[in-house]
């Protein structure tokens, strides 16, 4: 009988070995895919150069390349991949439903929206939009709650709320690009797909200062979060205060989004497949909100290297990741619906 | 709430159809330029001399369209209910728009197709496709298609269709800028050319819808009942879906995708004249070209001088009819 015990603690002590080195492993991957993203480009330099620019010295044709150019373009694709996974993952959790992802549901297109809207129609640019486009997210976002709330609220008629609010905000931005200018039109393209082409530093550093901000937030609710998922009496028995740990959540994974949409678009099925894909490296039983992340960094930084530089067309990011998350995306869908919803 | 007999259903035809006779008057006597009476009559009257009556003339084809486009949505929208038994199918949340959006593009883009005559066979080839992987994706599992199961499907493959437009499009600036006029669903560019070439098209699947009708009656009771009351389930299913599909290529291929009007027009529908689907279809039909002529106009006059194209007024006042079903609808039937 003594055996039982002294198996689950190997396990578990299995499984946390296990779970650690994969997170390492994950690390080191985006580090490799950030570092690449500054040498590589029409000029390659080498990594003595990229530290040397890094660290402020005058490197010619470096300085600009790589300092103006590479530096917030990876810095803004490892952050916004980053939130876009991390975000997208605590909806999939807290909802209980892997599909119940922000940009199926609709934050995202509420960001887009009024993205696109501040942009096109009100001339905003820089900090204003993303204050514009956070702040359309969040409305959206207490729209649909409150829409779906019918004696409390139910995860199947949340998603099919959001999927009629996401229709409704998309023509819109579809209506607002086809007034855009001509001259406009690549950029407001932008925010259909997601794309790192903008990036610069006035991007880059308000989405560093949220992320900053957010994410530790978010980490200390992690334990709740996974609690709230055996359900809310469940939950409250063990000692969580369910309201407030879910509106706590829900708004931290807004802000996340929203301001990573406002940065660099939506950048189709980060927030979607970040979730699932951690779940079935790190295993069962863990909180996913860091792996996510990372593969979210991962996938972001790898995608826009390859619609960068592996195809014909400079294709921006977001068209990589909608083109390699749609097989993803049926094989998740089939498989959920065959084994229930967990992730 | 009874429901009405059989004079009682009469009526409400004859109501429908004087609406959209209605509908289409303010069609041709509304819009960015305000028109008098004796515009209105020499416009129609073939007459194009004054500015106004050139105007009105222009206006015509245009309420053609509106009325062939909507009467097809509310009337595929009803049979893919049918078809289905699933209250939230609509051809734009079900991904099949968006489907042939795609062949269309791809079509411009690698094949180039340039007349409109060739998207209407690839439009309706890719709706067809579309509307196969959604329900095979949405039909795995336990319990077959659901609700929820069907519209997720819709969405996640929605997605993936458009980012893969996007895909297409980026490169090419000049179809970019062809197809993101097309993209929104629109009756402005009518003309009799393809008003002609989709008419037929329309007609042929409207006969065979009402032909389905009954058969479509016993699917409501499930398969089986259906089979035990000498229908053929699967020939019904796929003569009356592959109508369904066709009627909304076709309706995608003249005038872009164009959402809700498939989903609320049946359930209007259904509030005035029941189930029975040989009334229904009807009635889907006649309140479907009533509904996208008003929704039309009402884009014409909100936004003068601008216009605002009818498949944004009509996702902007369907969404709202979407979420309250959803809120109606009971839990379990999700």
């Amino acid at each position: 009988m003594s055996t039982v015990p002294v198996t689950l603690v190997g396990e578990r002590r299995r499984r946390a070995t296990r779970r650690r080195s994969v997170l390492g492993l994950l690390a080191a991957l985006v580090a490799i895919a950030f570092a690449a993203s500054l040498m590589i480009g029409h000029t390659l330099y080498g990594p003595v150069d990229v530290v040397r620019v890094i660290l402020g010295q005058d490197v010619p044709g470096a300085s600009f390349t790589v300092g103006d150019l590479r530096v917030p373009r990876a810095s803004l694709g490892l952050l916004a991949g980053l939130a876009f996974g991390i975000g997208g993952v605590t909806f999939q959790t807290m909802l209980r439903n892997p599909l119940a992802a922000p940009d199926v549901i609709g934050i995202s297109s509420g960001a887009s929206a009024a993205g696109v809207f501040g942009i096109v129609v009100l001339g905003l640019s820089g900090l204003a939009v993303s204050l514009v486009a956070v702040a359309a997210a969040l409305g959206v976002a207490l729209l649909i709650y409150v829409l779906a709330w019918r004696d409390g609220v139910l995860g199947s008629r949340l998603v099919l709320i959001g999927i009629g609010i996401a229709a409704m905000l998309d023509s819109v931005v579809s209506w607002v690009l086809v007034r855009a200018s001509q001259w406009d039109l690549q950029t407001a393209m932008r925010w259909l797909t997601g794309s790192l082409n903008a990036a610069s530093w006035e991007l880059v550093v308000p989405l560093l200062a949220v992320v900053l901000l957010v994410v530790p937030v978010l980490l200390a609710q992690s334990r709740p979060l996974e609690l709230l998922q055996l359900g809310d009496d469940a939950a409250a028995a063990l000692g969580v205060r369910v309201e407030r740990t879910r509106l706590v959540v829900i708004v931290a994974a807004v802000l996340l989004i929203a301001c990573a949409t406002a940065a660099a678009g939506p950048i189709a099925f980060v927030a979607f497949l970040s979730g699932p894909v951690a779940a079935r490296i790190v295993g069962p039983g863990a909180s996913l909100l860091v792996p996510a992340g990372l593969v979210g960094a991962l996938v972001v930084l790898v995608a826009d290297q390859i619609g960068q530089w592996a195809l014909g067309t400079r294709y921006p990011v977001g068209v990589v990741t909608g083109a390699l998350g749609a097989p993803f995306l049926v094989y998740l869908l089939a498989r959920t619906h065959r084994f229930g919803g967990s992730l | 709430m009874s429901l009405p007999g059989r004079a009682g259903r009469t009526t409400w035809l004859f109501v429908a159809l004087a609406a959209l006779a209605v509908a289409a008057l303010l069609s041709v006597a509304l819009g960015v330029r305000a028109v008098g009476w004796s515009d209105i009559v020499a416009g129609l009257s073939g007459d194009h001399d004054t500015v106004g009556a050139a105007a009105v003339a222009k206006r015509v084809p245009r309420t053609a369209l509106a009325v062939l486009v909507g009467g097809s949505l509310g009337l595929a929208g009803a049979v893919m209910q049918g078809v289905t038994r699933n209250p939230l199918a609509d051809p734009a949340l079900l991904g099949v728009t968006s489907g042939s959006a795609l062949a269309v593009v791809c079509g411009i883009a690698f094949f180039g197709l340039a007349a409109p005559s060739s998207y209407l066979a690839v439009a309706i080839l890719g709706a067809a496709a579309a509307a196969v992987l959604v329900h095979a994706i949405g039909s795995l599992g336990r319990g077959g298609p659901t609700t929820l199961k069907l519209a997720l499907a819709g969405a996640a493959c929605t997605a993936a269709f458009s980012s893969m437009v996007s895909a297409v499009l980026l490169p090419r600036i000049d179809v970019m800028n062809e197809f993101r006029f097309w993209q929104i669903g629109g009756v402005g560019g009518a003309d009799w050319h393809r008003i002609g070439m989709v008419a037929p098209l329309v007609l042929t699947a409207l006969v065979v819808c009402m032909g389905a009708a009954r058969g479509l009656d016993a699917l409501a009771l499930g398969d089986d009942a259906a089979a035990g009351l000498g229908v053929h389930v699967g020939r019904t299913r796929l003569l009356a879906g592959l109508a369904a599909i066709v009627l909304c290529g076709s309706a995608t291929a003249v005038a872009g995708p164009i959402g809700f009007v498939g989903l609320v027009v049946p359930h209007l529908c259904r509030l005035l004249v029941g189930s029975a689907h040989r009334w229904l279809l009807p009635l889907s039909l006649l309140v479907g070209a009533a509904l996208l002529t008003l929704a039309d106009v009402l884009g014409r006059v909100v936004a003068r001088p601008a216009e605002l194209d009818v498949g944004i007024v009509t996702a902007v006042l369907g969404a709202p009819f979407f979420i309250a079903l959803v809120r109606r609808a009971a839990v379990r039937a999700l």
